[in-house]
């Protein structure tokens, strides 16, 4: 399995918090990656640390055999493209021009609006169902519209490795499924690798080929979804009891959360083992 | 794939050069330049010499009497063109702080720059007796500490409110600090300071004019270069360097030509009040452009400076209120409504 991207040994750390130590990961091309754990394990603080976000405390980051940090800022703009949570659109500014910053990598101060940038543009747009709202304001779209518009500006990047962190947080079920089915098609070819952050355990089945299951800043398993997943890893990533079985759509492993009375009966028995008879 | 053409506007191409035109941006841009030769051929004109636009453009061309050459090349020609020159200053500078901070408030007026400058110079007229270096040497020194001081005050990008209560404070401090400093020095030495506090284009001449100039020259290109950066860092700083942007150093240099700009042209004419805050904003609402657009803030900034000391010489003469006064009252007007039209929209 090949990786242009993979992480070694990382230790990942905001001022004096560590959140990820001693990391390993490889991101198998032409997968579709995707991240789960529970909240504060530290999977937006992995990805911000494969897109070169935080300097990586201990360990190493490598790109196409590369430390991430050696390359110029905008020569890795223009092989990995980032989509964080919650992005600013500056107030007014049309869907055409929020779409065409993601050319920037692939600008210069004379060069500003290449035959290749309206191509990228064009094709980033088409791709993402937004071409006919490229006059809108893009303050005024629907949550879906306007989250399909911020994957155009980075699908504009044209880089082979696109990372998207949560790119389904504050969509309905609809618009969930709408973002996950592209995320699907922009994989497809076999020529982009994708990694997500997802909050959605059997949206991740799904939709992974590579499955990263962490837990307080370590990886607990990882591997294709069919491979992996079962009531025993659930219960050591989310620490819930459950019943993982077959998709009825798709085949993939669903996991279907205990009852309530259920996961009390297993509390307490877990309760009586710890403290003896 | 069928897909339509993009709304893209005319595009120049060359086998180098490739840059979308945006009309309404080049018109806006060009209508500024000419408001400014207007303002100025009336400028030159009107006071209690008054002069034909025939007989101006005969004094600066040479041929007029000495009377007249000496009101329009000793007296107007400078003034005009120093009201333009730290307009620009400021209205570039105005645009690199709000993009930096991402908070149309944050101007260096409001938050104090201006008036840590004015401490600057002071401390370099009263301690160290003036001269025009180290006047503007004071200054830079003395907006480039009130700059860092306010950042870490702030910790980072924030809301209106707090940054123009962090501003209120930092301002109040200074001026208590001028007026102290105004009293520990001689009477002579402190009416002059007192005049230069005003902020004023009186009596001021080619010196000036040709400091502000030598500044703007090398520090606007510096501006425009980063304008593009500036601009994609009001995304945040994730989707910046995501798209190749060297944050630090971008924040770093901008920062530095924003402080340099407020520093030059207080030294040279005493803190102008709000021409920072409304220069920029006006540019994009008439550009409709969503950028720090350097250039038309700096062509703003020049008008507003130029209209303010056309209309305090000219609105109760043969009385003269100070250019400064001029634009803290008409500004002051305009951050009331700025103000309020925030609050209403709950921010």
């Amino acid at each position: 399995m090949s990786a242009r991207l993979r992480a070694d040994g990382v230790t990942l750390a905001y001022e004096q918090r560590t959140v990820i130590r001693d990391l390993d990961v490889a991101v198998p091309d032409g997968s579709f990656t995707v991240v789960v754990g529970p909240n504060a394990c530290g999977k937006s603080t992995l990805l911000r640390g494969l897109a070169r976000m935080i300097k990586p405390a201990a360990g190493s980051v490598t790109l196409d055999g590369r430390p991430i940090g050696s390359y110029g800022p905008k020569e890795v703009a223009r092989r990995l493209a980032l989509l964080p949570q919650s992005p600013t659109a500056p107030d007014g500014i049309t869907v055409l021009d929020l779409v065409a910053r993601g050319r920037y990598p692939h600008q210069s101060l004379l060069r500003q609006w290449s035959v290749a940038d309206e191509e990228a543009v064009r094709e980033a747009m088409a791709a993402t169902g937004v071409a006919e709202l490229a006059e809108r304001d893009v303050g005024q779209l629907s949550g879906g519209q306007r989250q399909r518009v911020w994957i155009a500006m980075v699908l504009a990047q044209q880089t082979p490795l696109l990372l998207l962190d949560e790119p389904t947080t504050f969509l309905d079920i609809a618009f969930q499924l709408d973002v996950l089915d592209l995320c699907a098609d922009l994989h497809a070819d076999g020529e982009r690798t994708l990694v997500a952050v997802l909050h959605d355990l059997n949206h991740a089945c799904r939709y992974a080929t590579h499955l990263v299951a962490m837990r307080e800043g370590a990886i607990v398993a990882q591997g294709p979804p069919a491979e992996i997943v079962d009531a025993d890893l659930v219960k050591a990533v989310f620490g819930i009891t459950s019943q993982v079985v077959p998709d009825p759509q798709t085949g993939t492993p669903m996991i279907v959360p205990a009852g309530r009375e259920t996961r009390r009966e297993h509390q307490d028995v877990a309760a009586r083992a710890a403290t003896g008879p | 794939m069928n897909v339509p053409t993009l709304p893209t506007g005319p595009v120049v191409r060359t086998e180098r050069v490739s840059v979308r035109v945006r009309p309404r941006a080049v018109t806006a841009t060009l209508a500024l330049i000419a408001a400014a030769v207007v303002l100025g051929a009336l400028a030159m004109t009107l006071g209690d010499y008054q002069l034909s636009v025939g007989e101006v453009i005969g004094a600066l061309t040479g041929s007029g009497s000495q009377a007249q050459q000496y009101v329009v090349l000793g007296l107007r020609a400078p003034r005009v063109v120093l009201a333009l020159v730290v307009g620009a200053a400021l209205g570039v500078a105005g645009a690199v702080f709000q993009s930096l901070a991402r908070n149309n408030l944050a101007s260096p007026d409001l938050l104090g720059f201006t008036t840590g400058a004015a401490s600057g110079a002071l401390v370099a007229i009263v301690l160290a007796g003036g001269g025009p270096a180290g006047t503007t040497l004071g200054a830079v020194v003395g907006t480039l500490v009130t700059a860092l001081a306010v950042q870490a005050l702030l910790g980072g990008v924030v809301g209106g409110y707090r940054l123009v209560l962090v501003g209120i404070g930092v301002n109040a401090v200074l001026a208590a600090l001028n007026n102290l400093l105004i009293l520990r020095t001689d009477l002579q030495t402190a009416v002059a300071a007192q005049s230069w506090l005003v902020g004023t284009l009186n009596a001021r001449g080619w010196p000036e004019v040709v400091a502000v100039s030598v500044a703007l020259v090398l520090l606007v290109p510096i501006a425009a270069a980063g304008s593009r950066r500036l601009d994609l860092l009001g995304m945040g700083d994730d989707v910046a360097r995501g798209l190749g942007v060297a944050v630090e150093g971008t924040r770093v240099a901008t920062l530095l030509v924003g402080v340099a700009l407020v520093g030059v042209a207080t030294a040279a004419v005493g803190p102008i009040a709000f021409v920072a805050l409304a220069a920029p904003q006006l540019a994009r609402r008439i550009t409709g452009t969503t950028g720090p657009g350097m250039l038309a803030a700096g062509l703003m900034g020049a008008v507003l400076l130029l209209a303010g000391d056309v209309l305090g010489q000219r609105l109760a003469a043969p009385t003269q209120f100070p250019a400064g006064t001029m634009t803290a009252a008409i500004g002051g007007l305009y951050l009331v409504w700025l103000l309020a039209r925030e609050w209403r929209a709950g921010r």
